[in-house]
């Protein structure tokens, strides 16, 4: 790996067995990847992968632990970023970097934030000072330089007409640019951003994807990008590395990352051992498309929970037809999110009388005598509950009075809960309210709605 | 507010007595044994009680009226505020603001003459009018001008750079003590000493700056605030060189170009002919002051357009924005520091040409506070503003001195200037409830691309260290 990477001159950064401990903690274990000249590496990854931490080392905010950076200029210089400071990495190294959340200097104008960023040019132009304090002409027409510059700048992000209010007046997505313009200013060759699409909406990230492509084809400075936003990733990236627990796992063409089997898992979140599994049996099948995977995923989230719960039926808990499709969601120990899609999308269908899958074992088709218990009065359970459990089929304080531990598993899947049903002894409050609804048919509405 | 506005005049009058009188019963409280009491010593070493009641009287009333005048008039101010906010929707700073710096320039450059031709208006001779101006000249023109320069140089530091500096005072001393010693052990004129002070402070600048490169915030101030008292003991201490707590008297006068400001025949008076008179040297002192002061603030305007100042304005809004930017904070921090204690220095060989006699006495951390506080109640990074607070807060004390009609007030024993801390303790709490910024509360922006507007101090930041 570490060869071929040697080999390939087009690369204007590789990074060789990069690994950045702090304390016991590991946060980036043994990385290489390469970022190619004019081309928009991504970086992705779950929360806590280490990719910010992979850009404070290519910055120089963090000293890597291990490893070798080295950053190739246009003119052939070659830098090795670890052994340099921050602000020599961006004045002679010329890489430029954004920050996530973003740090302008809110108090000088949107024309002062770019000025502050062509410092070392002006720097020397008024001879470290001296002769601007003099008032040299050589200072007086670089800062007229300078001005233009920012102005080309507020040209491209749409900002000319603010270019004298300051940076923190303006709105986030404006900010987000401005940061962008002036990491820009200091002309660098490899500009990193750190989620520049975080909190834009798709209106905006779209005119960010535009920037960025044009960033590159009029400067012809390389990115490289963190993001979450999919959208930004998938469209504009020729190239995109994956990084989970400080390990990459897959590195490659967007598509190919796509339906890198690692890559859905890392997202989809299982055991690190399922992953292996995963990976062979999809191997054996020769499927490697994201469906595939999926079922594989949840078939054995089902096996586990028939291990940890041997009493509870899942042939009563779900019906058979939806374990295909639809499985994990009403598997408890599915860690993650992304089950809820999956989920949602076979309870759509489900209309009034017909009994959503996942069903506990007394459900009903509809409510007795045609008017629902108020089932808001257990604590705990809010309205949205309310609608959900009716959905269910559940409708009777006695209902959930009878229910049974698989039963309780099975509402805390649809529910979303797990172990609040215990924790807030709902059928024990279900039998207070049963009796007394026995006794007085309509009971008064107590505090008891959250 | 909402609800006093809608109430009946009878009712606010009612509620402004009934909070006047809370607020006298409360000052009775708080002040019958603090001021209505007073035990002396008689001569026998014994304890007598004395009363003061005339005084309580005093206090007790000024509270009630202020209590009851605040509350009776509270709706009328929130409708007055009301009204102002509805018609200052967009307001242009009046001509006066903007030619503000201008006319105070004059008035500075004017001012010996004005106080001059004044009192010898008053006092029908020439020459008494120059005798009588000494004082103001002097203790009120020389006095503001030294504390308006320090507070500018400190501005670069703190108002500009962010970094919170509790030992200016050091420079300024260090500015002192190398006028002192240079000039009575070589005889070195004050004109070849002024650069050398400015250099020798500026130095230690750096010298402090390198260890409190890596502190932000409080530690910093901490650091700082040691620096000043080290310089201090040391100066105290190290009696070889500096004399203790003696102080260095019978150092050289500043000359004009190596006209000595002296009776003799080759004096000043007398080249030019005329009567002999220590005003001509005060106000030589005047103009010199002022040229140096005019000169530290041409340079922080001449800066914050450089590409350093906009570095220091940047670090105090955001060091890590900075570095990633390619600043070199290290360089650009201790440029501030330096470029600071310069002008510290500048102004401590010239405290210690006028005064002809400096001792560790003069550089307490009183000092370094006052200092500080001009530049927080000025505004930072205002010069106009601090300018302002300076004269406020010196020319106050010694406008203090002459308020005898106070002694009618609190009695033939009371002296104002005693209560000096108390006032500018007063003066602190009331302008930063009233302008948490300042008196200029808002930044100038250092460039622009179609008009300069001010940029309000809510975006800016006072920085971290």
């Amino acid at each position: 790996m570490i060869s071929e990477v040697q080999k390939n001159a087009s690369a204007i950064l590789r990074v060789e067995r990069l690994s950045m401990k702090f304390g016991g903690l590991i946060a980036i274990n043994d990385l290489n990847f390469e970022a190619k000249r004019g081309a928009i590496t991504a970086l992705i990854g779950p929360n806590g992968a280490g990719k910010t931490t992979v850009f404070n080392c290519i910055t120089g905010f963090y000293k890597p632990t291990e490893g070798m950076l080295t950053l190739t200029r246009q003119n052939g210089e070659e830098y090795l970023l670890e052994r340099m400071s921050d602000h020599v990495i961006t004045k002679r190294a010329k890489v430029a970097r954004t920050f996530q959340n973003i740090r302008l200097f809110s108090g000088l104008t949107v024309l002062e934030n770019l000025l502050v960023a062509q410092h070392n040019p002006l720097m020397l132009s008024s001879g470290f000072t001296i002769l601007g304090l003099l008032g040299f002409p050589t200072y007086r027409k670089a800062a007229a330089d300078a001005i233009e510059k920012a102005r080309f700048w507020l040209e491209k992000i749409n900002l000319v007409n603010r270019a004298d209010d300051p940076a923190g007046d303006l709105p986030y997505g404006a900010q987000r640019r401005l940061e962008i313009a002036r990491a820009m200013c200091t002309e660098p060759e490899l500009l990193c951003l750190d989620e520049p699409a975080a909190g834009l909406n798709a209106r905006e990230s779209a005119d960010l994807n535009k920037l960025l492509l044009d960033i590159r084809a009029e400067t012809g400075t390389s990115i490289l990008l963190i993001e979450h936003d999919m959208s930004v990733v998938m469209e504009i990236s020729d190239h995109v590395v994956v990084l989970e627990y400080g390990t990459k796992i897959s590195d490659g063409t967007p598509d190919t990352v796509k339906n890198d089997p690692k890559v859905i898992a890392a997202y989809l979140g299982v055991e690190d051992e399922e992953v292996v599994e995963l990976i062979e049996k999809a191997e054996e099948a020769g499927v490697d498309d994201i469906t595939a995977a999926v079922d594989l995923l949840s078939t054995e989230a089902l096996h586990e929970i028939e291990e940890t719960h041997p009493d509870a039926k899942p042939v009563e808990l779900i019906p058979a037809s939806t374990l295909v499709e639809t499985p994990a969601a009403k598997a408890p120990s599915a860690r993650k999110a992304p089950a809820k899609p999956a989920s949602s999308k076979a309870g759509a269908p489900a209309k009034t009388g017909v009994i959503k899958a996942g069903a506990t074992s007394n459900a009903l088709a509809e409510p007795r005598g045609g008017k629902p218990d108020p089932l808001i009065l257990i604590k705990g359970i809010g309205p949205v509950n309310e609608r959900k459990l009716n959905e269910h089929g559940i409708f009777h304080f006695d209902q959930i009075a009878a229910w049974k531990k698989a039963d309780v598993i099975a509402a805390e899947a649809y529910l979303a809960f797990d172990g609040r049903i215990a924790r807030e002894d709902w059928i024990g409050q279900a039998k207070k309210l049963a009796k007394e609804s026995q006794a007085k048919p309509a009971p008064k509405k107590t505090g008891g709605a959250k | 507010m909402a609800v006093t506005q809608t109430t009946e005049p009878d009712s606010v009058l009612a509620k402004a007595l009934k909070e006047g009188l809370i607020a006298g019963a409360l000052a009775l409280g708080l002040f019958c044994l603090v001021v209505g009491f007073r035990t002396e010593q008689n001569i026998r070493n014994e304890l007598i009680l004395t009363h003061r009641w005339g005084l309580l009287t005093i206090f007790v009333l000024g509270a009630a009226i202020l209590r009851f005048v605040i509350t009776y008039t509270a709706p009328l101010r929130a409708e007055r505020k009301k009204i102002k906010r509805a018609v200052a929707v967009a307001k242009e700073p009046s001509a006066f603001r903007r030619s503000f710096p201008k006319i105070g320039l004059g008035l500075l450059l004017l001012y010996p003459l004005l106080v001059i031709l004044i009192l010898s208006a008053y006092q029908g001779s020439m020459m008494g009018g120059l005798q009588a101006s000494l004082k103001y000249v002097d203790n009120f023109g020389i006095q503001i001008l030294i504390y308006v320069m320090l507070a500018w140089g400190l501005n670069i530091v703190v108002g500009l750079a962010g970094l919170l500096d509790l030992g200016y005072v050091a420079f300024y001393a260090v500015g002192a003590y190398s006028y002192a010693l240079l000039s009575t052990h070589f005889g070195f004129s004050f004109w070849l000493l002024l650069p050398m002070a400015g250099i020798f402070a500026a130095t230690w600048g750096v010298i402090l700056g390198f260890p409190v490169l890596r502190l932000r915030g409080d530690y910093l101030a901490i650091v700082t605030l040691a620096f000043g008292e080290i310089i201090r003991l040391i100066l105290i201490n190290w009696t070889a060189v500096t004399k203790g707590t003696f102080g260095i008297s019978g150092i050289a006068k500043a000359t004009l170009f190596g006209i000595p400001f002296t009776p003799g025949p080759t004096g000043f008076a007398a080249l030019l002919g005329l009567p002999n008179s220590g005003v001509y040297y005060k106000i030589f002192l005047y103009y010199l002051i002022l040229g140096l002061a005019l000169l530290t603030a041409w340079v922080t305007i001449r800066l914050r357009r450089m590409p350093i100042g906009r570095a220091w304005e940047a670090l105090r809004e955001d060091e890590i924005a900075c570095r990633s930017l390619g600043i070199n904070t290290t360089t650009t921090k201790l440029t501030a520091f330096a470029t600071g204690a310069m002008f510290g220095g500048f102004a401590g060989s010239f405290f210690a040409a006028r005064q002809g006699f400096v001792s560790p006495e003069s550089f307490v951390f009183l000092e370094s506070a006052i200092i500080l506080a001009m530049v927080v109640l000025g505004g930072m990074g205002s010069l106009v503003g601090i300018a302002i607070a300076a004269a406020v807060m010196i020319g106050g004390t010694e406008l203090l001195r002459e308020l005898e009609f106070l002694k009618l007030i609190f009695g033939p024993d009371f002296t104002p200037e005693l209560y000096r801390m108390l006032l500018f303790g007063l003066a602190m709490i009331v302008v930063m409830v009233w302008k948490p910024r300042g008196f200029a509360g808002s930044r100038e922006p250092s460039a622009f691309l179609h008009e300069r507007k001010m940029i309000s101090g809510e975006f800016t930041k006072e920085g971290h260290g």
